[in-house]
């Protein structure tokens, strides 16, 4: 377990192109070495069909094992909301951010959601 | 319902021996693990309230950067978003996870470090709104340092929720089940353990019982034997007796004292 959390050492993004590229720009950005060329982030818009986030989503949280924080934009997690809700391993952890077009909704947020549920109110 | 709710031991003193040890530590672990409850469910209070906070500060601090990558649009042109996209070769900012231990649990926190070597847009925006890029690109790194605190109290948040859960579930699991059961095991021990005391104190006094008889019949019977062999012996005696009794009436007139 101490190894895998050692690897982990980037952040990734699903999000909007203005997200992305302004998470970018505070140098979040990789894209590996080797011939696969993969990169850690993942643009969507208005065209992106909801298997091809999920496909992200699996690949950032399951098949990577560098990431250790993945940011999504909120609008984008309400696309794929039920993998997101049920979502439950604590790495990569996952987080929820505004989009520039899309104001953050606290009460959407899963794991807000939980905090709210606990603390019994709302 | 005693019955049921028990081990299958078998009710010697050993086991009963076995039994009280086990509750005893069964006790003892119910109060460890409470208290490891309590002390988790403090930390988790503070974490939820730090999330709660964090969230709403993120929401502020990302639109601040949404208006200055808004700024760095309009000051640049259109394809900023492909030149960033397209010059990204390795991560300058990066996570590191440390591990803090809550009473035995490893809550991770990460933190953001630099890799200064690695290409941090320098060139973008070098005809023009680069002011606006490194402004952008200073806000954005404040955001991404928010955005990586809250990702570690939210794991920690993760964690630490299934921990208590687990906890909880082992501290009634004793509570409920654990010591109920070994307090019946106890009982039902200790009352076949009298059951065969009093078993064995009954054939115990009839044992008595009937050594009693045994000697008293024997007594009797030795008695009777003695009487008879007294009476036999009278018999004899009285025969003797009388002649004897003949003899001293004999020599009674002889003797002069």
């Amino acid at each position: 377990m101490a190894t895998t959390q050692k690897d982990r050492e980037f952040l990734a993004v699903i999000g909007d192109e203005d997200s992305v590229t302004g998470l970018l720009l505070a140098g979040i950005g990789n894209v590996s070495d080797d011939a696969e060329k993969k990169k850690n982030f993942f643009v969507v818009d208005a065209k992106t069909e909801n298997e091809a986030i999920e496909k992200a989503f699996d690949e950032f949280t399951n098949t990577r094992k560098d990431i250790a924080i993945l940011l999504i934009n909120q609008h984008i997690a309400d696309k794929i909301r039920f993998r997101v809700d049920t979502y439950t391993q604590a790495f990569p952890a996952l987080l929820e951010i505004p989009s520039k077009d899309h104001p953050y909704v606290p009460e959407k947020d899963s794991v807000l959601r939980r905090v709210r549920r606990l603390f019994g109110d709302n | 319902m005693s019955a049921n709710n028990r081990e299958a031991v078998f009710p010697t003193r050993m086991t009963l021996g076995m039994m009280k040890g086990k509750l005893k530590g069964a006790t003892q672990g119910h109060n460890l693990l409470k208290r490891k409850s309590e002390a988790l469910t403090k930390r988790f209070r503070d974490i939820t309230r730090k999330i709660d906070e964090s969230k709403h500060k993120m929401g502020r601090v990302m639109q601040t950067a949404a208006f200055s990558l808004a700024e760095v649009t309009y000051a640049t042109g259109d394809n900023i978003n492909y030149q960033v996209q397209e010059s990204v070769r390795s991560a300058r900012l990066r996570v590191r996870a440390k591990e803090e231990n809550v009473s035995g649990v490893k809550l991770p926190s990460f933190s953001s470090y630099y890799v200064e070597e690695n290409s941090d847009f320098s060139l973008t925006g070098l005809g023009r709104g680069g002011q606006q890029v490194q402004k952008a690109k200073a806000v954005y790194s404040k955001a991404v340092e928010t955005l990586v605190e809250l990702a570690s109290l939210q794991t920690a948040f993760v964690i630490l929720d299934e921990v208590i859960k687990i906890t909880n579930r082992r501290v009634n699991a004793i509570e409920h089940v654990i010591i109920p059961r070994t307090e019946n095991t106890i009982k039902y021990i200790n009352s076949e353990l009298d059951e065969l005391d009093r078993e064995e104190f009954y054939r115990l006094k009839k044992v008595q019982d009937k050594k009693a008889r045994d000697t008293a019949a024997q007594d009797a019977e030795q008695k009777k034997q003695a009487l008879e062999a007294a009476a036999r012996e009278e018999k004899v005696g009285h025969a003797e007796a009388t002649e004897s009794a003949d003899l001293t009436a004999d020599k009674d007139d002889d003797v002069i004292f």
